[in-house]
């Protein structure tokens, strides 16, 4: 992206003596001897300036979605550094290749990713920063170095009482070499890792004063808005511009790739536009679209021809000499990610420059988007993350990017874009609806001896068209974490006109109900315990075991229940974290309503940076869960979405939202992700818990009162 | 047609020229830039836009700006820094996003300043229109707790 010459005059400008790049495994040293002269920013990596006015920036190459990224970051950096907490500031980092992410080289956050990514490197990094200044101060005393202490933020002379701030050691800290290996701290010395360290941005998200994308004001800004096909690949056929134009406020209409843009001094002028332009539509390219036709597409696809992901050789013998064969079917509907802040962004295009303000998880996306519009080179892209009023995957979307850039290019002024509700639920990508079905053979002695999946489902994950076998279908499937010696697994390509993308848990979110919902199926018809039988099947990992002792241990499995009628245990591997839950619930035999009362969730996910927001995270994927679990689906009709608001997609309300505990396992192994690891769980821990409560076994999602009646009733 | 509105926010006086049928919540955040009342859904289902008039908690994307003048309009941004809500709301750490809290905290300080010992159910019942898609209920509920107890004791 950036070539040595751009890189170079960066360096200058910033007045940096150092740059190195990070990478997971070492710091290398990219660049350069001692400047000449400027020596007032102590940089020892690309993420980390320390000023002589003392202040320790930490930059970020990670959005802020809620997950407390923005703490965690710089609390490795500072600890390593031995820095004080108070003298460390963040800022987004420019989106330049020097600061982004060292593993997938792109300033982006998803996949759980940002500390399993980020965690050594900072370390690293910070470490290098505290034995240059040791060493600095120890220069300028002339002494040597292993007199010298590091302690919040001042170099101590331990025999003389001396001591410089890490201010006053910039000068002579930025002459020296960054060392390729610097001593990490022991777990012993970490003074805020591991700590319940207070979250940076919760004063301003508490005091109104936090600014997410939909809080950016540009001096001369229009509100940009835009007309949109009904159904899928509708064509225009045409719309009223005087009309429109007519509209007090309105300036500008532009027709362009995403519909017909309405740009307004107001946003309500720019809506009034919008209805007065009464655009008309073609038929979409599959107008009898409807909820009812996808539900049979998606059962008839697990007939239908499929690209092998998996195929052990043994399969076919071990289904033929099963002692027991269990089969069952799963389906699961089309998810909204129903984002609290709405799809929205603001653009300014200029002759030679364009900067952009985006609630985004890829601010790389960005640039990229915005680049190919304008036709500007990637380093003449100003883009500006603010907080994200959420993201689970959906704000690595860039519709409101385009649309902002595309509109301000079109007439000159900054352009804010705002989507309604009913735009962003019906103009977004979702998760895929699924279907899967799944053939098993146990042995005499309950052992599972073949596992034979189909699962049916969109593309989300990767480049390039289908048919092609998509990891987000599959992963969880031919990686079963259950020691089963015979695995096949077949993905059927759904080709439809939906747009879909990540979700929370790409594939856990799917592939966690069924492959869990189905081990409960097993344990039964094995006649066994679901706890000893997952216990059973996983005794090549005892961190999988572990976590499913421990939710056992912490729940009172076992033991009689106090106002819950049924548990369920269950367990995934995701993102290098193991998990596991145990569900209580009770269900109205009248309404069909099920309520969840407690979830009981361990997790093994290695160190813990922040043991609060670590907990909020687990808790909150849970909730996440909960909501698909029990109320999520969208709807179509008439080739397009008929579901339009939270007044027919309906998210988890308080009243439905159980108790939860988390228990960290207290692990030194490698760092896993924990924004999403517990979200699979949520959904099959219910649903086994309804079968230990009534009997009744739930193939489909979600569990709608009428669902759960039906269930019952065939009991 | 446009005209020039008068709404009293905060304690202070703001003057803007717009349509008398424009929602509450776009004068505020959008014209006056008082933007941590959020926009979530424009039709009362998730409690993002929720401002006190005169006191009592209302949805402000439905409520005409003609039909707040004269009224007394309290924001976010006008709930002072160390009212127990906003107080609990830190130590408890209640956010993620955020982009919710700025109504559930106005949800939450009607609450404790008319019932401050209020149950599980009544603070289900004053809560159940704010949507949280982060999942942070369980600790808004403590959060009101604490506030509430913080209202009573002093």
């Amino acid at each position: 992206m950036s070539s040595t010459i751009d890189r170079r005059a960066f360096l200058t400008r910033a007045g940096l003596t150092l740059a190195i790049v990070a990478t997971p495994s070492s710091l290398k040293v990219l660049a350069m001897g001692p400047a000449a002269t400027a020596s007032d920013v102590f940089s020892p990596g690309p993420w980390l300036q320390i000023t002589p006015d003392n202040q320790v920036t930490v930059l970020l190459c990670k959005s802020e979605m809620g997950q407390g990224i923005h703490t965690a970051i710089p609390m490795i950096v500072a600890d390593e550094l031995e820095a004080d907490w108070s003298q460390v500031k963040t800022e987004m980092a420019p989106v330049e290749a020097e600061y982004a992410d060292p593993v997938h080289h792109m300033h982006a956050t998803f996949g759980s990713q940002s500390i399993r990514h980020l965690y050594q490197p900072l370390r690293k990094l910070g470490a290098a920063g505290r034995e240059i200044l040791v060493e600095a101060a120890a220069n300028k005393w002339n002494v040597a170095a292993s007199e010298c202490e590091a302690i919040q933020g001042k170099v101590h002379h331990k025999s003389s009482g001396r001591s410089f701030s890490y201010g006053e050691l910039v000068e002579e800290a930025s002459s020296l070499p960054v060392p390729e290996n610097p001593r990490l701290k022991d777990k012993s010395e970490f003074k805020l890792m591991g700590t319940p360290v207070a979250r940076r941005d919760l004063p301003a998200k508490v005091s109104g004063e936090a600014k997410f994308g939909l809080d950016t004001f540009v001096p001369g800004m229009l509100y940009g808005v835009v007309a949109r096909p009904p159904a899928y690949g509708a064509k225009m056929t045409s719309y009223d511009e005087q009309a429109a134009k007519k509209v007090n406020g309105v300036r500008h209409v532009v027709e362009f790739d995403r519909g017909i843009g309405i740009c307004a001094d107001t946003i309500d002028a720019a809506w009034k536009g919008r209805e007065a332009l009464n655009a008309q539509w073609g038929p979409g390219v599959e107008p009898g679209l409807s909820t009812a036709s996808m539900d049979k597409y998606l059962a008839d696809a697990l007939d239908m021809s499929a690209l092998e992901a998996r195929n052990d050789p043994g399969v076919p013998a071990a289904l033929r000499q099963a002692s027991k064969r269990v089969h069952a079917t799963y389906f699961l509907p089309y998810l909204s990610h129903a984002i609290m802040e709405p799809m929205n962004a603001t653009a300014h295009v200029q002759a030679d420059r364009c900067e952009t303000w985006s609630p985004s998880q890829s601010p790389s996306g960005v640039q990229g988007v915005a680049a190919r519009i304008t036709g500007l080179k990637p380093e003449q892209i100003k883009v500006n993350t603010p907080y994200l009023g959420g993201g689970y995957g959906g704000r690595g979307a860039t519709d409101g990017v385009h649309e902002a850039v595309s509109l301000s290019k079109a007439t000159g002024k900054p352009i804010k874009v705002i989507w309604t509700r009913e735009e962003d639920i019906k103009y977004e990508a979702y998760r895929p609806g699924y279907g899967h079905r799944i053939d098993a053979s146990l042995d005499k002695t309950g052992k599972v001896t073949a596992w034979s999946h189909r699962v049916a489902g969109s593309i989300v994950h990767g480049r390039g068209p289908g048919p092609r076998v998509d990891s987000g279908a599959v992963s969880g499937l031919r990686d079963l974490q259950y020691d089963i010696p015979n695995i096949k697994v077949d993905y059927i390509w759904v080709n439809k006109p939906i747009p879909v993308r990540p979700w929370r848990s790409p594939s856990g979110s799917h592939n966690g109900f069924t492959v869990e919902s189905f081990m409960d199926e097993l344990a039964h018809a094995a006649n066994q315990d679901p706890v000893e039988f997952r216990l059973k099947h996983l005794q090549h990992s005892p961190r999988a075991q572990r976590v499913v002792e421990l939710a056992a241990e912490k729940s009172g499995w076992g033991k009689p229940l106090t106002g819950a009628e049924g548990r369920g245990i269950t367990t995934y591997y995701t993102d290098e974290a193991y998990v596991a839950a145990v569900a209580e619930v009770s269900v109205d035999r009248k309404t069909g309503v099920i309520d969840v009362h407690r979830i009981v969730c361990s997790v093994d996910g290695g160190p813990i940076i922040n043991p609060d927001t670590a907990e909020a995270q687990i808790a909150g994927a849970l909730i996440m869960g909960l909501s698909a679990a029990l109320k999520e689906k969208v709807e179509f009709a008439d080739g397009g979405v008929k579901s339009a608001n939270f007044s027919d997609y309906h998210t988890l309300r308080m009243s439905q939202a159980p108790n939860i505990e988390v228990h960290f396992v207290d692990s030194d192994a490698k760092i896993g992700g924990l924004g999403e690891p517990s979200l699979p769980l949520a959904a099959p821990s219910v649903t086994n818990a309804i079968f230990d409560a009534t009997g009744a076994r739930i193939r489909r999602l979600p569990l709608t009162p009428e669902r759960v009646l039906e269930a019952l009733s065939r009991v | 047609m446009a005209q020039s509105i008068t709404l009293k926010i905060n304690g202070k006086s703001y003057t803007v020229q717009a349509e008398p049928d424009v929602p509450l919540l776009w004068v505020i955040r959008e014209y006056l830039q008082l933007s941590g009342t959020k926009f979530g859904c424009g039709i009362a289902q998730c409690g993002a836009c929720t401002v006190h008039v005169d006191g009592q908690p209302m949805r402000s994307c439905q409520l005409q700006v003609i039909r707040a003048v004269g009224r007394e309009i309290t924001t976010i941004e006008g709930i002072r820094e160390d009212h127990p809500v906003k107080q609990a709301w830190i130590d408890i750490q209640v956010p993620q996003c955020g982009y919710c809290q700025s109504g559930q905290i106005m949800s939450a300080v009607a609450l404790v300043e008319k019932n401050s010992n209020p149950s599980e159910a009544d603070i289900i019942q004053a809560m159940e229109g704010n949507l949280c898609r982060c999942g942070t209920y369980t600790r808004i509920k403590q959060a009101i707790y604490q506030a509430a107890e913080e209202v009573r004791n002093s």
